[in-house]
């Protein structure tokens, strides 16, 4: 019976602590996105295509207009993005809107150069739609904001050119050639990001990709991240752009995660099977061994249930102990874990082990160990309660 | 009890029938045994081996199913009724004493006496001790009230279960070979706390031996032999 409550204790425990590092480390990976690439992300304008359908108008020509969602013209970027920033701010559940203009640009050194993907934002306004911030490694953001060729640039992108706070690099678009300072290194943990990106104001964005009205996209975040696929269908109703949620944006990773997390719960919970299988096989031999004391409890009265109902309070009592013993070892396995050091960088940013504390990891982890035991509790139950106590007192005593 | 007189007859059984084993090796056990037994009164069945004496007393007691045949306990039919009935009948009206005490080894004499107890429901737990105390007393245990059933001798652990069998204050005490497992002054103690008890409570004794001795203290002795009585 030890072997299966320690067996039930060590299944509970590692199904939490390994929900807490996937659900973790998922969780991780979405504050990442959001503090990034924000909750949506508004881009090229939808226009449905009309085209006209036969009837009997005057003259001989049509008077129906049909329009064709299967037929939508695409057209690039945001044209007024103060009119469309304006109608996405009316939604209850946007918290910032950021109007961003993008390019790709060839970016020099004294000694190198590269080709990057320069944004073009008002600082202020991408700060309420971002966590860059928090995101600055070197230098510092109030001297971007007051410098007006001040530059953010990437952690690997300044790694890689040797780029310092102070230093200046040209950026040249369509053969115009402008100067730009590094007011700050950022690093957001993405490596798609800290390699291409370079942040600069607007106006400088404007001057250099000579785009003076018009955006490339613009930056929603949401008080409520999780609405985003509603809301993002909603907006795009409203203002006849394509509109991405996060969901959708990251649907490859967040899948990724999501099998993994599935995958190490059931991998985990063949430890609590295998315990309640321990325990099945204890709880037969036991019915074998008491055959007597059964019968001798049948013959004072007690009934099948009253049979069953002890093997099956045994069952409980392993599975409360085990439960709870193993409740307290996964919360002290989780914590001890997040206090492990592992470098990761490339989808998102840290240096330890990254753990969700949530109650339902506790809650599965009981549920599933509940299932387990009390199937394995209630054959052999089921077996004692059905020994007649004649056939078990005439075999013993003749 | 008290308003029960001796003499009362208590359990019957009328026409029983028993085959046991299976297929070419089914032997026919019981071959209609009618018997009656009365309060206050021991009631020895003796036989040699093999001739039914065991399965008679199961049948008596409810452990086993008659193929054929009828049995009453206090006037009520109560052969053919429900697993849930037959259950309830022997823990109202029915004690047994076995040849191996069957005693609950991890418990103590004072929780074995009170086990029967417990499932009747009829007394609150300061009650069930004091009567289990009073019963263990009777049976000369009164000292080891609190020992465990494996820290008893072998008269002593038989002697719980005479304690333990009238408990429930039953009509019947059905006893299979109650003192085949002990010693000659051992057997005669438990034998006499038996009849004694009985007699005293208005209850019928229905005992299977093996022992003369025993048999000639017996108010009645009824032989078996190949499934009858002869």
């Amino acid at each position: 019976m030890y072997m299966s409550l320690f067996g039930i204790m060590f299944g509970v425990g590692f199904f939490i602590v390994t929900q807490a590092q996937t659900s973790g480390f998922e969780g991780f990976f979405i504050k990442t996105i959001l503090g990034t690439n924000g909750a949506l992300r508004i881009e090229d304008r939808l226009q449905a295509t009309l085209f006209p359908m036969e009837a009997d108008g005057a003259a001989g020509r049509s008077d129906f207009l049909i329009a064709s969602d299967g037929n939508r013209k695409v057209i690039p970027g945001i044209e007024d993005p103060q009119r469309i920033s304006e109608a996405v701010r009316h939604f209850k559940n946007v918290s910032g809107v950021s109007v961003v203009l993008e390019n790709s640009v060839n970016l020099a050194t004294n000694v190198s150069g590269a080709a990057v993907r320069v944004q073009g934002v008002n600082i202020d306004d991408h700060l309420a739609v971002s966590d860059l911030a928090s995101q600055i490694v070197r230098g510092s953001l109030a001297d971007f904001r007051l410098a007006p060729t001040g530059a953010l640039v990437g952690s690997m992108l300044a790694s890689r050119h040797n780029l310092q706070p102070g230093d200046s690099f040209t950026l040249e678009w369509n053969g115009a050639v402008r100067r730009y300072r590094v007011s700050a290194i950022y690093e957001t943990g993405v490596g798609d990001i800290d390699r291409v990106r370079v942040y600069i104001h607007m106006s400088e964005a404007r001057s250099l990709l000579q785009k003076p009205t018009g955006a490339s996209f613009i930056q929603v975040n949401l008080f409520d991240a999780s609405r985003a696929p509603e809301d993002a269908a909603r907006i795009q109703e409203v203002i006849g752009h394509a509109v991405a949620p996060w969901q959708r944006r990251e649907k490859t990773w967040l899948d990724v995660f999501r099998a993994l997390r599935f995958s190490s719960a059931i991998t985990v919970s063949t430890i609590i099977l295998i315990s309640g299988l321990a325990m099945f096989n204890t709880l037969a031999m036991v019915v074998m061994e008491k055959t007597k004391d059964i019968a001798i409890l049948r013959s004072m009265g007690y009934t099948r249930n009253d049979i069953a109902r002890i093997f099956i309070w045994q069952g409980v009592i392993v599975l409360a102990a085990g439960a709870v013993a193993g409740c307290l070892f996964g919360a002290a396995a989780t914590y001890g874990v997040s206090k492990l050091p592992i470098r990761i960088r490339g989808i998102f940013s840290t240096d330890s082990f990254v753990v969700a504390w949530s109650v339902w990891h506790y809650v599965w982890a009981v549920v599933i160990s509940s299932v387990v035991v009390m199937a394995a509790s209630l054959i052999p139950a089921r077996r004692a309660a059905r020994l007649e106590p004649g056939d078990v007192i005439r075999g013993t005593s003749q | 009890m008290s308003t029960l007189k001796n003499g009362e007859i208590v359990i019957r059984c009328e026409n029983l029938h028993r085959s046991l084993g299976r297929d070419a090796g089914r032997v026919h056990v019981l071959r209609g045994v009618s018997f009656e037994a009365e309060r206050g009164r021991v009631h020895a069945i003796v036989g040699p081996s093999g001739c039914g004496k065991s399965t008679l007393l199961y049948q008596l007691g409810l452990l086993d199913r008659p193929d054929d045949g009828r049995i009453w306990i206090d006037g009520e039919l109560i052969s053919n009724s429900s697993d849930e009935l037959r259950t309830a009948a022997r823990g109202l009206h029915l004690g047994f004493v076995f040849q191996f005490h069957f005693l609950l080894l991890e418990f103590s004499a004072l929780e074995n006496v009170m086990m029967p107890m417990r499932k009747l429901g009829r007394l609150d737990e300061a009650a069930m001790a004091a009567r289990a105390r009073h019963l263990l007393g009777e049976v000369g245990l009164g000292e080891k009230t609190h020992r465990l059933g494996n820290e008893l001798s072998g008269g002593e652990q038989q002697r719980v279960a005479v304690a333990r069998a009238l408990a429930n204050e039953p009509s019947v005490i059905l006893a299979d070979e109650p003192t085949g497992n002990l010693d000659q002054r051992n057997s005669e103690l438990v034998f006499g706390l038996l009849a004694r008890l009985a007699r005293e409570n208005g209850q019928a004794v229905v005992l299977v031996t093996h022992n003369p001795d025993i048999a000639k203290r017996s108010d009645r002795v009824l032989e078996m032999r190949d499934g009858v009585f002869i």
